[in-house]
């Protein structure tokens, strides 16, 4: 079903002169007025400092709200290895055009062209923001800024700090949005979980906040609402998000209207610490970078016990050097992943539960030295000890893929707004950059492109062009709102089950991974879509949320983010269901080339699906927007 | 794989209870059998709560979020250490193996009176926000910055501003010591910007804001016994310290 609601508003013109062009024809506000203009960010990760930093810069009044207790906490704080900018420092080539190329392929042709090349150009300026703030990137001798290569790309772009990227770029922007509430211009509430959405007349002007602390619901009036609430990786339970990402804020708002686009592309990431035990809470990621250097293998024969140090060269089989020959043990992470799960499927998975492939830096330190090896990935080693007590410059790591990162969210055009007017959608939580793959280091990159240099524009087109009735808290509907959330709360607190809701999400986690995760089927999904309506239902009988709606009360929250799960692990294996095609991070066991790759139907499925709710218990309705490929030619994605 | 093996410790617990800032807190004690080695520290507390739930109990409440050591959320006095006995290690990051069986943990929020207790062990930490919205930033605006790389910084310079930049915010360094100081989270700013090209126009008013918050939060003074150091999951030296006690006496110098 073609749908007139998803109008992308991509602008003529070439593709290189959209953006400018666009810019300047965008409606303004004078500089006195924007003041007049409440703007509520909610999320103040990359994507929510930056906006709400930016905006205030630019006289906006802003709220921000985060679910932690300081913005600074958010979980972009925990990307390791580095941030994509066409800057060409290194003269090797590097320009807008081939990011954006790089990026529409490693998406596997399923991004919007428009919003990529934009991406692309804004990347630069990136960087000397993050330079002026303070951000101490990595440097060469002579002071100019260091840059490496990263998974699925031949050039290095990558600029890095340490393993701590997303923390140093996250600290950048968390320190110009302090800077704002300083001066009295953005107002900042810490503890906030957002529980309704607030719509008038169809526009998005308001939400309503449980404070965490006290309890208490809270309404917030304004002109627009921004979400930059990051990614659902969390609806596997086990994942190497932080253990309070969930999709409570979008979900609010995709069962206000807004629309889900691609929930089913998720990416898995193939260098994680495998799982140890059914106590485990979350997986820890170990940089991609470390392919770099290091080598991925697994015994030639199967069932081989040997330690590997017994396993002479010529038993082993470093299976991505073998099959992707050009790209190597840094192919795209998608399939570095689905290559890890095959080797394992055939019986040649290492460890103790078959569940991992070796990540080996011997050839690395016999090459450079030691010390070499430890200037690069000291700390990310160092992690890996602590965790598994194995010491990775004698033995080599052993790796599995987890997942990390989502590629679908709220449906936005290309002003970054959804299909609530007013209602904008920044970062991981909108579906629109990545397509169904992303490539390392592109997710920061995209959160500071949405916050410094895209909403800056695109929020005042909006305001400038919308009815300018202001809204007050003591309108009726959010009346309506608090009081719904205060229903909700009360069903889940007089249930009285006997399960706890951690034992709930961890019971979703596994239908989620066994059957819409690396690899899907007509059957594995069907299945799953009737095991988490089952799941579902017992929740809400038998779900056991402790202690009262005053105060703080984690447990109660937890519900809350696993009920919204239930319901959107529905709505991904329905998504990846429809998807008669593999792609990028989606790969449909009936659809694959002879040699086991993923094999795309550009002529019934080059499109977004987006999903519009319906009730809970009903199916959404999937609409399509066509995306249109002008600049990049569609081919089969090879990295042979 | 699985958890009922021969490795595993039974672990008596002392967890201070506390409903509110408002109420008077105790020491319970918890006794978890069944606990794995291979089970990080919060992994054990997620046991436990489900434990205390089963025996209608309420589960103890305590700040955690990314689980691999970078967020700053997670806190907790580990046997009257800061994020427990392993060096360079937040509690997350901590393992039961660390642990044998029969052992006892007494576990502690922060204790200062700039983080005052909001339940169990969750502490209120704003007083940081605080600290850095009164300085702890450059004033450049989006889109008025010059070509990254414009100015060159020396690798070292870069290093030495990336060693003190790499503070996670979690406190630790406030609760071990006796003082309940903020002076080492207040200077890895301070030195991380003062380090650097881009914080020298700012560098004078910065460290005087920041230090005039600090005391006004309620935190308390340096006397120079380096507990936060030892203390601090991410290694942030004191020498730190002496670069901000170096700009505050150039800035009042300077007035």
């Amino acid at each position: 079903m073609s749908s007139h609601k998803l109008d992308s508003k991509v602008p003529s013109g070439s593709i290189d002169q959209k953006w400018n062009q666009h810019k300047f024809q965008s409606k303004m506000i004078n500089p006195s007025n924007k003041r007049k203009y409440k703007i509520i960010v909610v999320g103040t990760g990359l994507a929510g400092s930056s906006a709400a930093a930016s905006l205030a810069q630019l006289g906006y009044e802003v709220s921000a709200f985060c679910i932690q207790d300081s913005p600074r906490r958010a979980h972009s704080i925990a990307a390791q290895g580095g941030i994509n900018a066409a800057k060409n420092y290194q003269n090797d080539g590097d320009s807008v055009q081939r990011l954006f190329y790089d990026t529409i392929k490693g998406g596997d042709f399923r991004a919007r062209e428009a919003n990529v090349y934009r991406l692309a150009q804004v990347s630069t300026s990136i960087i000397d923001q993050c330079v002026a703030q303070g951000v101490p990137f990595a440097r060469e001798y002579g002071g100019t800024l260091s840059n490496r290569s990263f998974g699925g790309a031949q050039v290095s772009r990558t600029f890095y700090a340490r393993g701590q990227t997303g923390q140093q770029l996250l600290l950048g922007a968390y320190s110009a949005l302090m800077r704002m509430v300083g001066l009295g211009k953005v107002k900042l509430y810490p503890r906030r979980e957002m529980t309704e959405l607030v719509l008038v007349d169809g526009h998005a002007k308001g939400a309503v906040f449980k404070n965490l602390i006290t309890g208490e619901y809270e309404s917030h009036a304004a002109d627009a609402v921004i979400l930059a609430t990051g990614g659902y990786g969390n609806v596997y339970y086990l994942s190497t998000n932080a253990m309070a990402c969930n999709t409570s804020a979008n979900w609010a708002a995709y069962k206000k209207g807004a629309f889900f686009g691609n929930p089913c592309y998720t990416q898995i990431h193939p260098t994680c610490i495998p799982v140890h035990g059914e106590n485990q809470a979350k997986l820890t990621l170990m940089s991609e970078s470390l392919r770099n250097d290091g080598r991925v293998w697994v015994p030639k024969k199967v069932g081989d016990t040997r330690p590997p140090d017994q396993i002479p060269a010529e038993e082993r089989d470093y299976y991505l050097e073998r099959i992707y020959p050009s790209f190597g043990n840094l192919a795209p992470r998608d399939i570095s992943s689905r290559q890890a799960k095959n080797m394992c499927d055939e019986g040649r998975g290492v460890g103790s539960s078959g569940l991992a492939v070796y990540l080996d830096f011997k050839d690395a330190i016999q090459r450079d030295g030691k010390s070499v090896v430890e200037g690069k990935y000291g700390n990310l080693f160092d992690m890996y000890q602590r965790i598994t007590a194995e010491n990775p410059y004698d033995v080599p790591m052993r790796i599995f893929p987890a997942v990390h990162y989502t590629m679908g969210g709220l449906w936005v055009d290309y002003n970054l707004m959804s299909t609530i007017p007013g209602l904008h959608v920044l970062g991981e939580a909108n579906f629109s950059d990545h397509g169904a793959n992303r490539l390392g280091a592109s997710a920061l990159m995209q959160g500071l492109a949405d916050g410094y240099f895209v909403i800056p524009y695109t929020i005042g087109n909006y305001l400038a062009a919308s009815a300018s009735k202001k809204i007050e808290t003591n309108h009726e509907a959010f009346k309506e709102a608090t009081e719904a959330s205060l229903i909700r709360e009360n069903k889940f607190l007089n249930i009285k089950g006997s399960k706890g809701a951690m034992e709930y999400h961890k019971d979703l986690g596994k239908i989620m991974w066994d059957s819409v995760g690396m690899s899907r089927s007509e059957a594995g999904l069907k299945k799953a879509i009737s095991d988490i309506q089952k799941l579902r239902h017992e929740f809400h009988q038998n779900v056991n949320v402790p202690g009262s709606a005053k105060g703080f009360n984690p447990e109660l929250i937890r519900a809350f983010r696993v009920s919204d799960f239930l319901e959107l692990g529905e709505v991904m294996a329905r998504d990846a269901l429809e998807r008669n095609e593999s792609c990028g991070g989606h790969f449909r066991d009936e659809f694959q080339t002879e040699d086991g790759e993923a094999k795309r139907d550009d002529e019934n499925f080059c499109h977004v699906a987006a999903w519009e709710f319906q009730g809970v218990d009903k199916a959404p309705n999937r609409h399509q927007e066509k995306l249109e490929f002008e600049n990049v030619k569609l081919s089969t994605r090879s990295y042979k | 794989m699985n958890n009922s093996n021969k490795n595993n410790m039974t672990i008596h617990l002392k967890v201070w209870r506390q409903a509110s800032n408002k109420e008077k807190g105790k020491m319970e004690s918890y006794t978890l059998s069944d606990v794995s080695p291979d089970m990080s520290f919060l992994e054990m507390l997620d046991q436990l709560n489900l434990k205390l739930m089963k025996e209608k109990i309420e589960p103890v409440s305590f700040d955690h979020d990314c689980r691999e050591g970078i967020c700053g959320m997670c806190s907790l006095m580990i046997n009257g250490h800061a994020h427990g006995p392993q060096l360079l290690t937040t509690t997350c990051q901590l393992h039961m193996r660390e642990y044998k069986d029969g052992d006892e943990i007494v576990i502690e929020p922060w204790r200062s009176r700039a983080f005052p207790v909001v339940k169990d062990l969750v502490v209120d930490r704003s007083a940081f926000d605080k600290i850095m919205a009164a300085g702890g930033f450059v004033s450049v605006n989006t889109g008025s910055a010059p070509d990254a790389n414009g100015t060159a910084i020396a690798k070292v310079v870069a290093d030495e501003a990336m060693d003190a930049a790499q503070c996670i915010g979690c406190g630790a360094c406030v609760a071990a010591c006796e003082n309940g100081s903020a002076m080492l989270f207040v200077a890895a700013k301070v030195s991380q910007l003062s380090l650097l090209p881009q914080g020298q126009p700012e560098a004078a008013s910065r460290v005087k804001s920041m230090v005039a918050k600090m005391d006004e939060m309620g935190f308390g003074n340096c006397t120079n016994h380096s507990e936060c150091m030892a203390a601090c999951p991410k290694g942030i030296s004191v020498e730190h310290i002496a670069r901000m006690n170096r700009d505050f006496l150039k800035s009042s110098l300077l007035q």
